[in-house]
Formats: C-alpha cells, structure tokens, sequence
C-alpha cells in the first residue's frame, strides 16, 4: 500500500510509468472530497495529486488561468475574487453533502468531476470553460491538449473529452480555464408559496424572458428552510437571480415583478444574502444531513421534473428540489433504498436524461451503477476510448462501471 | 493544387466505382445518387476553392437508416466516406477524394422539434444556422452562435467545425450551444450524446465530436439552445492612431468587468478596403478600428456605452461615434461583414487567415505580419476578433500569377506559425481540414497527436471516414495500440516514494 504524492508533473509520469509497469492500478485522488462518488475502489496504491500546486499563469486582462492540477479550488477562487473575477460555472462543493468538510477539491477533480452550480443555464460547466490541459495517460504518456485562447479549434478536444472522466483516462497534470468578470450586483426574487408545477411553469416564463435570468431553482415547502440558516422560511420558494451592472439588475428585476405580480408572493433578497442562498442550492445544502441516505443527482427536460417526481412519490418515499429550471433535480430517498431501477425507468419515461447516485454507503455504490447506464453501442464507445487511453486499466478501475 | 499530398486512391475501390454507385442507388433510392462527372463538378470543392477533386460518386441520403446503410456498405468493403454539409468550410474540411463517397446531408432540412419551455430547437443537420433562428423569431428567441456564412452553412456543419462567429465571446461556440445530436458511426451504429438535458453522463463524447471535422461520426440530428433576443443593441465606432492603444482599449474594456455582444478591430488596410466598398463613414486616418457592440436592456446597454466611451477616450481614441439608431448600428457593421468582398476587389485573390493569440500580443503580431508582408512582396490586411484574440488576416495575391498562391500559402503559414510562438493556435474557427493539416507539428509532438489519433481510432479504426484531414500523418491504430513498456526501463524500478 503506496501512496505517490509527486510535486512535479515529470514525478506523476514516472509514478504512472511505474504503475504500467508493474500493471498496479492506482486510485488517482486531489483531497478527496469527492472520493464519495463513484464505485468504491480498491487499489493498492494511490497517487495523490495534492501537492502538485501552484498557479502557474493569471492574466486577469486575458481571462485566463493557468494551475497545477493540485491546487485547491479555494486558493483559485480566493485569487480571483481579489480581482473581480470567477469560474463562472461556479463549481459546487460537495463536501457538505457527502459529509466532509466544505471548502476543499482540487482544480483537477473541478474539470474531471466536470463540476457546475445554479449558473450552469447560463454560464455552462467545467467543460464550457476548459481551454487547455496537460495529462499523462494510462499509458504512462504525457501529452497536451487545447492551450491558452478561447478560440481553438486545432485538433480534437480532448479537454473534454477527460471532462467528466473521474480520472479513468488520464492524470491532469495542468488545466487553463477561462475566466470571467464576477458581477457587479446580484439580486433574487422569490416567487413564495408555489407548487411544483407552477413553479416550473414559473420558470420556463422567467428564463423565456429578456430578463436574462442567470438561475432558477425551486425549493418546495420545507425545503427551502434548510438554506440560508432558515432564512427563508419554511413556505416554498421559486428564486430567480439576476445578476450584472446595478441600473440593469434593478430594471431586470422590476420587469419580472411585473411578470410574476400574481403568481404569489414576492420578496427581493439582493447582495450576500441572495449569495448565501446559492451557494446553499449549488451545494445540496438541504441534503446535507449527516446521514447516508440515498441522493440522486438527476439531468433531465427542465418541463418533464416535476411530473417525474410526481409519479415517483407514488411509488417512493423522496424528498426533492429543483435547480437549473427544473433541469436537475436533487432527490433524497426517505426510506434508505436507492430504487435505482424506478428512477431510471420514469427518467427514461419522461425524455430521458440522466441520473447519479450522488451519495449513498458505500455497498448501495458497489451493487448499483452509480451512474447511469448508457445504451450498448455507446458504451462500447466509451470502453473503446478507455482502452485507447489506459489499456491497462490502471486508472481508476471500475469507478465509473 | 498546390504540393498537398491527400491519400492515395486504392485501386480497389476505383475498379469497383460502377458496382459501388449501383448499389448506393439501392441504398438511397430515387435522385440520391449523382456520378456524372459535369453535375458532380458543384462539388468538387468547397469554400477553401484553391482545391478541387471530383469524388468517386456523390450520395444524398434522406433518412437516417440510409446513412446507416451507406457508411456500414462503405466500413465493410473498406470505401472512403467524406461527409459535406453545405460545404462552406473555409479549411477544405469538406474536400473530396477521388475515392471516396461524398456523403452530403444538404436533405436533411427540417426542423424537427421547437420547444420554447426548455428553450430547444431539434433540428436534421442540413438546416442552415439562421433557419434555426428564423424558425423561433416571431417568438423572440434566436440561436446565438452566427458565423458569418450563417445564410448557408448548415447546423451540422457548424458541429463539425465548432463555429464561432462575432457574437461567441459573449455566448460561446457551437460547443457551448448545443444540448445533443445523434450520430452514425462509420461501422453504421446510431448513438445519441445528450438530449433535452445538460452535460453528459459518462465521456463527454458531445463535447469530442463537435469540432471533429467529419472524421468521428456523421451527425444526423441536432439540438440547439435557442436564448431570448435581447431587448436592444447599440454600438460604439472607435478609432486609434496606433494598434496599441486599440488593444490597450480592448484589454481595460474585459478589466472593467464588461463583455461585449462583439468587439472587431480592422487594420488601416482592411479600413480604407471596406470604406472605398461601402461607404460605411469610417475613418481613414487611424491605424486601428474598433466596433463595440453592447446588448441588452436599454438601461444596461446605456449605462456601458458611457463606461466603454470613456476607457476609449482614456486610451488615445481619436474618433469616437455612438450609434443612435439601428441603422447607423448596421452601418458601423456594413464595412466590417464586407471586409472580405471589399478585399477582393482590392486584389484579384485573398488567402484568409484564422490564427488566434493572447490579445496581449496583437502588437507584436501586426508587426510580425508587416515584415512578412515585405519579405514575401504581398499586402496583407486584417480583420480581429478582438475580444477573443481571433485573428483573420487577408493576403492578397493573384492566382493569375505563377508561384503567387505558393507565396501566399507560405506567408500564411508563416503567419499561424507566428501566431503560435506567441502562445496562440493555428486556427480558431475555420478548422484544421487540408489546409493547416501540414501545420499540426507547429503546434502538437508526435505524441500529442497521436492522442488524438487515438480517439480517432476509437471511433473509426480503419480510418476511412475523411482521411487525409486534420493529421499530417495516418498511423495504423493497431499500431499506436501497442504498449511500450520496459521493464526495469522506467525512472522508478522500485515503488517510488516522493
């Protein structure tokens, strides 16, 4: 039981070198943080990118960043905070949910957990922001993709292509993201007292609007007690952001007023604590119980959630809240059981999509596919990538099965 | 056709051509099939002109089981595919082989799905980029990717090559645009990537394909983020006496936290050539032009125009004007869309250009091109993406001349190659296709490419789906599929401990 902990991308080159050699797979972690996820793994050796750190390159006037993959998301975003700027696909922590502590990941397991928060409607995710990556394959061969400008379209992307990839295909030694202007001001309007299918009615008309919504979630009642320290109440909550230079938000936000005027009521939640609120639905705060009860992480049509989760009650006892317009439902599983097959067979029912099982111990992990299963030929696909990359298997074996 | 060296016709297939189009008429019934020499001749190439090939017969299936049919027939009996859009590719990327079936998708023409509550277009890849948006503007909404072949070029297309166009850098390219699409395989398998809902489970195979240049898989279905039109646009016209100041501008604009609709620049070239075309009311006594496009509310777009108005005048501008009506917002437009017809007819032939670079370096580059413009005896003119550092200059020769399209061609690439010493790419928009194919090494070591090789070969073993684009060289995949592992060989015999 080794654990390599190189400093240098040359250190993880020789460490994957060895491991090929030696066909020893290796379980391939940052801090952890989102060890959680995914089939358990059960190498014999780890490589721990965590002192593989140091932002090599921050051009602010550029928007761009160059880091090791190591480097704590913290540090990254503390930098750019001091100059106006953010990943603007504001990276969820799952360190809440899967009951570690907050504020810890890697750059690295940003891009391969391919992470993204409530501006993901918006702003996109990791994937939408990566511009270039160095990586050393499970063939222990070290190479580059992409570089340092937005518009590149030399060559294949393979930036993401590991995208989402948990580190079955390739180490990231290096990654360049883009980065953006944060915004001036921030301000949410809450449409109170919704059910589930007017909130996504709610929704649909508000991102349908000029009023450049940057997020929509909808916490149901209850739920929404469980952000922001209880600050808003238990009554359910339909939050619209809006978000930009001051004179524009306030207009944006007047011309949804006028839209939702009958809806319910209405209240404006601007600066830090609308920022609170966010970071708690970006974060699954309201899942974020201690326990290990099931949670599913589910992508889908933004109209289809709700009457997904509706059939779903029937037949299982969930908890549920919507970010993304709808788009991903976080659902909590009262009773202990996954009910893995129920979920993907109503999913499939109502346009497909996708839906992981984001935190559950750790046998449900092992028996379950964790995430979701794909069609014949396009698995064959992504096992034939996984042998061009790492024919060995010496990546993260079996986390992704 | 200048020294470009596509793979060799196998002889094979070329004694086999009357059987092969027989049974391609059994595949794709009706007028589907096109082997006379004369009306094979509109495709003999596409928007790179400069090369031209007849295929071996020209397919135009209809459904997407015939697509299957064609590309398993074709994988089976090892015949070459090459699939076009509506061939406006600027790289050659839809260039013919004497060999190989050209698989044209132009029937593919229909909307298939609009979905307003989740803001989706579903769309057959022979629908033209702006079809998308006319399909959803009397709602209001819009596609926002718009390369300026917009009119012609199809969505299919604009996933192969990822296309930008001026509005990108406020809301992205074709990859950030586009939820799913289905696909066929070249051994005839149909795979969906995405759909209604975001991001991939598993590899992002949605994010590999767009920008494969056609040599992954063939798309036979889009969809398409559709976004609400903004409410109002408003322009800025900004003149410079020297490049500098006008990428000093661009720079404190992005610093002041504000990204623009659009942001162009034009050398003094490209200025006086669009100017002497349409009379747009540009300035001639500056060295550099910068259009600033804000969009938005009315109140946001305002509030801009004044901050932008004043980092320019902070920055030297010598002219600064404000569009006060939608017309006068074309206007400002006018010169720069027919930058590229303006430049024809200022020279008999242009060669165009797409590098792209750190902003930062924009100085050095023009500088650079301004000694290879004299070294090479040919003008050049330039038009800038300016905010995302895309850089399209214009070399001007005449075909005419004997030995001027090598020059041009040399120049060019001496220019992308400029363009990457300064830490930039050989091409931000226009895709590698035949003609930056050479270039690759520039940019990427073997072991780099053979990476990409290596999805290559996940997707298309035998490589018979456009060969001969994108990689300067084909490696056979069982080939790059072995491992080569020394034992005892490697830096650490022993578990190494850092």
């Amino acid at each position: 039981m080794t654990t390599f902990t190189p400093t240098t991308p040359d250190e993880v080159l020789s460490s994957i070198a060895w491991a090929v050699a030696e066909e020893s797979p290796l379980e391939i972690l940052g801090h952890g943080s989102k060890r959680g996820i995914g089939r358990p793994l059960q190498t014999e050796h780890t490589l721990d990118l965590s002192k593989l750190t140091g932002v090599a390159l921050y051009e602010p006037a550029e928007l761009v960043l160059q880091a090791k993959a190591g480097t704590p998301l913290a540090e990254i975003e503390m930098l750019l905070a001091q100059n106006g700027q953010q990943l603007a696909f504001e990276p969820m922590d799952y360190g809440p949910l899967l009951g570690g502590e907050p504020g810890k990941g890697t750059i690295g397991g940003v891009l391969a957990a391919n992470l993204s928060g409530p501006r993901r409607l918006k702003a996109g995710a990791a994937r939408d922001h990566i511009l270039g990556i160095n990586v050393v394959s499970g063939r222990g061969e070290a190479f580059k993709s992409g570089g340092r400008v937005v518009k590149n379209v030399t060559g294949y992307d393979l930036s993401k292509l590991m995208a989402n990839s948990w580190g079955t295909l390739a180490v990231f030694t290096d990654v360049t993201f883009k980065v953006l202007p944060s915004a001036e001001t921030e301000v949410t309007l809450a449409v109170r007292g919704l059910l589930d299918d007017a909130a996504a009615s709610a929704m649909a008309l508000a991102l349908g609007s000029s009023a450049e919504v940057s997020s929509a979630a909808h916490l149901p009642e209850r739920i929404a007690a469980r952000v922001a320290g209880g600050a808003l109440g238990s009554e359910a909550a339909t939050l619209l952001r809006v978000e930009g230079f001051g004179p524009s938000v306030a207009y944006r936000i007047a011309a949804l007023k006028t839209l939702f005027g009958k809806a319910g009521p209405l209240e404006e939640i601007a600066g830090e604590a609308s920022q609170l609120i966010w970071r708690d639905v970006r974060d699954c705060k309201p899942f974020a119980d201690g326990s290990d009860k099931p949670v599913w992480r589910v992508s889908m049509a933004p109209s289809q959630a709700h009457q997904m989760v509706l059939t779903l009650r029937m037949q299982a006892a969930v908890s549920a809240f919507y970010d993304w317009q709808g788009g991903l439902v976080w659902l909590r599983m009262e009773e202990g059981d996954p009910e893995a097959a129920l979920l993907r067979g109503l999913l499939r029912k109502h346009g497909g999509g996708h839906a992981t099982l984001a935190r559950a111990a750790p046998a449900h992990r092992a028996a379950l596919p964790v995430f979701e299963p794909q069609p014949p030929a396009l698995a064959a696909l992504g096992q034939r990538l996984k042998q061009e990359f790492d024919p060995k298997n010496i990546l993260n074996p079996g986390r992704m099965a | 056709m200048s020294g470009l060296a596509m793979p060799k016709p196998d002889d094979a297939t070329m004694r086999r051509r009357d059987e092969i189009v027989a049974d391609m008429r059994i595949i794709v019934p009706g007028e589907g099939v096109v082997d006379a020499a004369n009306a094979m001749r509109a495709f003999e190439s596409d928007g790179l002109t400069a090369y031209r090939q007849l295929p071996l017969v020209v397919v135009l299936p209809e459904t997407v089981a015939q697509v299957s049919r064609v590309l398993k027939y074709c994988n089976d009996r090892n015949i070459r595919v090459v699939p076009r859009g509506s061939g406006t590719s600027l790289s050659g990327g839809a260039l013919p082989l004497e060999d190989a079936v050209l698989l044209v998708m132009s029937r593919f023409n229909r909307i298939l799905q609009v979905d307003y509550p989740n803001r989706i277009v579903v769309a057959q890849p022979g629908v033209t980029n702006l079809g998308i948006t006319v399909a959803v503007e009397q709602e209001g909404f819009y596609y926002a990717p718009d390369p300026s072949s917009q009119i012609a070029c199809s969505i299919g297309g604009n996933v192969a090559e990822n296309s930008g166009g001026v509005h990108c850098l406020k809301y992205g390219l074709t990859a950030n645009n586009v939820l799913g699409i289905e696909m066929v395989l070249m051994n005839g398998e149909v795979v969906r990537l995405g759909g209604s809902h975001l991001d991939a489970e598993g590899y992002d195979l949605l994010g590999v394909m767009t920008g494969s240049e056609g040599l992954l898989g063939v798309v036979t279905e889009v969809t398409v983020r559709i976004l609400k039109k903004p409410e109002t646009a408003r322009a800025l016209l900004i003149g410079f006496p020297t490049s500098e100041q006008g990428g000093q501008c661009v720079a404190d604009i992005i610093g002041a936290g504000i990204i623009p609709g659009g942001m162009e620049m034009m050398d003094r070239p490209a200025i006086h050539a669009a100017e002497d075309f349409v009379h747009a009311g540009y300035p001639l006594d500056v060295e550099a032009l910068l259009i600033v496009e804000l969009d938005g509310p009315g109140v946001e777009v305002d509030h801009l125009i004044t901050a932008v108005e004043a980092i320019a005048i902070r920055n030297g501008s010598t002219t600064c004007r404000i569009s006060q009506s939608e017309q006068e917002r074309l206007s400002f437009w006018a010169g720069r869309k027919a930058a590229f017809p303006a430049v024809g007819r200022i020279s008999p032939d242009y060669y165009c250009m797409d590098g792209t670079i750190p902003r930062k370096e924009l100085p050095r580059v023009l500088a650079g091109m301004r000694e290879l413009s004299e070294k090479y005896g040919l003008g050049v003119a330039n038009v800038f993406h300016a905010g995302d550092g895309n850089l399209h200059p214009l070399i001007l020769y005449d075909a005419n001349v004997p030995g001027e399209l090598d020059k041009a061609e040399s120049f060019g690439a001496d220019i992308l190659r400029l363009c990457v010493k300064v830490g930039g790419v050989l091409t931000g928009e226009h895709g590698v296709g035949v003609e930056k194919r050479d270039l690759m090494p520039e940019m990427f070591s073997q072991v780099d490419l053979d990476q990409q090789m290596r999805v290559k070969c996940a997707f298309d073993p035998n490589h018979l789906l456009n060969p001969g684009k994108v990689f300067p060289q084909l490696r056979r995949c069982a080939e790059l599929g072995r491992m080569h592992v020394h034992r005892g060989q490697v830096a650490f015999p022993d578990i190494p401990r850092f």
